[in-house]
């Protein structure tokens, strides 16, 4: 296992060595634009990776990104101020999340449905209450790293972004260690696995579980807040564009681990950016809508391979309820 | 002494049922209190009162002579109360240390202490003679050592009470003794004991003192020294109980089930029955003895289409039967009455009544044509219910609201109520308590004395040799021995179990 993935770690280097003296320009700015298209794919997946692993389904992850990017937009536009912006966001996010509690936790709401719900109110919402004629202020600005930002290919690619792109990647590995190495997540884990096990072991499930859908939203809310004020600056309806059930596939794809759904990200990223470069170069010909399609057609061809070979949390999808006999 | 745990006037309903009434126990540092009474007198409602996983109504609980607050496990936990408990309650993808430390894991700062936390598992395994590999995960142990993580779980605080539910009822003989020794270790050691079970002879061999439930009541208090088993079943039931199984001589007739030169695969795809030999006629009960693990569950799942056969034949009054499905086997007259009753005895889900016509529902009068026929099925279900005892309110009810003995009835009930020519029974009796085993005996015998032919197979050899005609002894995949069950040699047939040549 260890050498397979260092195996590939070293395949992956060769590759972008080999672009990277071939064209270091084209490589560095493909590389770049992967990032950005795979990060927030990244952080949608945290969300379902937080609920799914303490045993709560989450098919709403795309109706908390698209609330929770209107409120982050609207709200950041009307006060002209990208931090409050940022706030509302996050907000939105862990308001959906506790709807999503409620119905699943309190209610034991079959979780499918209480994901739908979450989905159509918040298409709902945000085309109801949809304006036009707001412009943000400006978007958030980049922070180049000192000292990193220059390093050759690495500077460019990983230390010249805006705040939330480094937030959400340090958030992604704080995750990771978390649910692998402190107590937090083993007792989140056994809850997704086998909850009354947690609860002999004196383990409060359902407030656990809140606390888990709670960061889940706050996730959610950072996503919605990277799309619409860091990488794109706008809001529409339908802003979301199905990133929430491609990261449901990503998570699967990444076996529920952090890290492995961000490197499920970036490869879709890359096909992204890839495809965008071919496009921009006049290489292949393709039309717009074909190459949009992209991460779609990825995310059947991935979810066929892998599936049947993981193995999701046990109990994901079912209400915990104490016995009562 | 001050009694480690004292319970003062517990009671505890579920609705209308009262599941524990005006219940008073102590128990001293380092006592085996043997907790004995059939399923559902209310034994796990009280432990489970005990350990904070339900909430009684009224009462006291008293650990260590403090009173502790109702339904709050962690409190417990943390006086020195463990539980084992009758499912386990381990995380299956996890290792053994991840699952013993679960909750109450060793930190390096914000990190899990994971060396640390593994040389612990070593040191407690090492103090209790509980030996288990830290490192694997728990899915991938036998039960008897998966029940060893549970001991241990419940062992990593300085536990001075252990409650014990049921902790034999899913292990095979050799497992039981090897727990029951552990329970005395324990003991010596000054850990107070709840030994929960139904099984008499436990409680006969480890117990200091036998508290009997029946119907969610104290019936009474004794100690091994004043009692017996029968006195103690009588105690459990009520009534007096015949723990000898009655039964006239068989009248063998003409071979029913024939198995010849059969070989079958197990899960892992080695050869678990290795070119098995045996008849049973009708009107006989032929018993198959052997330790866990030995082919058996192979030899069932063949013999009723469950499982393909490598090669070999089985043949229902001389009709040769190769490579049906469970179907078509039941069709050819064989009736079922599986090892795994959860899993391949009932749909929990569904009604009694349901559950009564499973392997009939599509067959006359159950259905004509394309339509069930549900005022037949309940008929049905009310009929058997009342002949087979099953205690429910409603045969409406889901089967998953039975007692582990009254679902067992269920399947019992089903298999019977057909006409039959072979009857296989595997493990009918496994944590089924005693008025339901004396119950399902009765039921084999008649259906042995009606003609059928009976293949009891059970890892209890007391079973097998107090019920069968014939007794055949597997081993390592294959029949070694097929001796007359009357005045069998018990040391003979346990050597041949344990592989041993004459």
């Amino acid at each position: 296992m260890f050498s397979k993935s260092l195996l590939s770690t070293y395949a992956v280097i060769l590759v972008i060595s080999y672009f990277y003296f071939r064209d270091s320009l084209v490589t560095t700015s493909v590389a770049g634009s992967a990032l950005l298209f795979g990060l927030p794919l990244a952080m949608a997946a945290m969300v379902g990776i937080l609920c799914e692993r303490t045993g709560v389904v989450n098919i709403g992850i795309e109706g908390t990104l698209l609330f929770s990017a209107f409120l982050g937009f609207f709200i950041g536009a009307i006060s002209k101020n990208l931090l409050v912006g940022v706030a509302s966001a996050l907000v939105g996010g862990i308001i959906m999340s506790l709807l999503l509690a409620v119905l699943t936790v309190n209610w034991k709401m079959d979780q499918i449905i209480a994901g739908t719900i979450i989905n159509i109110l918040a298409a709902g919402l945000t085309s109801f209450f949809y304006k036009q004629g707001y412009a943000l202020p400006a978007i958030l600005p980049r922070w180049n790293i000192p000292l990193l930002s220059d390093l050759p290919f690495i500077g460019p690619v990983l230390f010249t972004h805006g705040p939330l792109t480094y937030a959400g990647l340090i958030l992604i590995i704080t995750l990771w260690v978390g649910l692998f190495h402190m107590r937090w997540g083993l007792r989140s884990r056994s809850i997704g696995e086998y909850p009354s096990s947690a609860d002999a072991a004196g383990i409060r499930v359902n407030r656990l579980k809140y606390l888990n859908l709670i960061l889940a939203g706050g996730f959610g809310g950072l996503t919605g807040a990277y799309l619409a004020l860091e990488l794109v600056g706008s809001f529409d309806r339908g802003f979301s564009a199905g990133k929430g059930f491609t990261a449901l596939a990503l998570m699967i794809f990444g076996r529920w681990n952090p890290l492995g759904a961000l490197g499920a990200a970036i490869f879709f990223g890359t096909a992204q950016a890839i495809a965008n470069q071919l496009m921009i170069t006049g290489v292949v010909n393709i039309p717009q809508p074909f190459i949009n399609m992209l991460p779609y057609i990825l995310t059947i061809a991935v979810l066929a391979i892998s599936a049947g070979k993981v193995r999701p949390p046990a109990a994901a999808g079912r209400p915990y309820e104490k016995e009562n006999s | 002494m001050k009694p480690i745990l004292e319970v003062r006037n517990l009671s505890k309903s579920f609705g209308q049922v009262i599941a524990n009434e005006n219940i008073s126990l102590t128990v001293q540092p380092g006592e085996i209190v043997g907790l004995l009474g059939e399923n559902g007198a209310g034994k796990s409602t009280l432990v489970k009162a005990v350990f904070g996983i339900l909430k009684p109504d009224s009462g006291q609980i008293l650990v260590d002579g403090e009173e502790v607050p109702f339904g709050d496990t962690a409190t417990v936990i943390d006086r020195g109360v463990g539980m084992v408990h009758q499912h386990f309650q381990l995380v299956p993808v996890m290792s053994v240390t991840e699952n013993i430390f679960l909750g109450d894991e060793p930190r390096r700062g914000l990190l899990i202490d994971r060396k640390g936390a593994k040389e612990e598992v070593l040191r407690l395994s090492k103090q209790f003679g509980l030996e288990v590999d830290p490192d694997v995960p728990v899915e991938d142990l036998p039960v008897g050592t998966q029940q060893r993580v549970e001991i241990l779980k419940a062992l990593r605080k300085n536990v001075r009470l252990l409650i014990l539910d049921e902790p034999s009822a899913v292990l095979t003989p050799q497992e039981t003794d090897e727990l029951l020794e552990v329970i005395k270790e324990l003991a010596k050691q000054g850990v107070g004991i709840i030994l929960i079970t139904h099984k008499l002879r436990e409680v006969m061999a480890v117990a200091d003192r036998v508290v009997v439930l029946r119907n969610g009541k104290m019936v009474g208090t004794t100690t091994p020294h004043e009692t017996d088993e029968s006195g103690l079943a009588q105690m459990m039931v009520g009534r007096t109980v015949i723990l000898d199984v009655k039964k006239s001589p068989a009248k063998p007739g003409k071979p029913a089930l024939t198995v010849k030169d059969l070989k079958v695969r197990d899960d892992r795809g080695l050869l678990a029955v290795q070119g098995a030999n045996f008849e049973v006629r009708e009107g006989e009960i032929l018993g198959i003895a052997g330790v866990e693990g030995n082919g058996q569950r192979e030899l069932v799942e063949a013999i009723c289409g469950m499982r393909d056969r490598v090669s070999g034949e089985v043949l229902v009054t001389g009709q040769a039967t190769k490579n049906l499905n469970p179907h078509a086997v039941h069709a050819a007259g064989i009736a079922h009455v599986p090892e795994d009753r959860e899993k391949h005895g009932l749909v929990a889900s569904y009604s009694i009544a349901d559950n009564l016509v499973l392997n009939r529902f599509d067959q006359s009068p159950f259905a004509s044509s394309f339509v069930r026929r549900l005022d037949a099925v309940s008929d049905n279900a009310v009929e058997l219910v009342k002949k087979f005892d099953v205690r429910t309110p409603s045969a409406e009810n889901p089967a998953s609201s039975l007692s582990g003995g009254n679902k067992q009835k269920v399947i019992v009930a089903r298999e019977l109520s057909q006409g039959l020519k072979v009857l296989v029974a595997a493990q009918p009796t496994r944590g089924v308590d005693v008025g339901s085993i004396e119950f399902i005996h009765k039921q084999l015998i008649s259906a042995r004395d009606n003609g059928a032919a009976v293949l009891l197979v059970s890892a209890e050899l007391d079973e097998v040799l107090s019920l069968a005609d014939r007794v055949a002894v597997i081993s390592g995949g294959k029949i070694v021995a097929t001796v007359d069950a009357e005045g069998a040699d018990r040391n003979y047939i346990g050597r041949l179990m344990a592989g041993l040549k004459e």
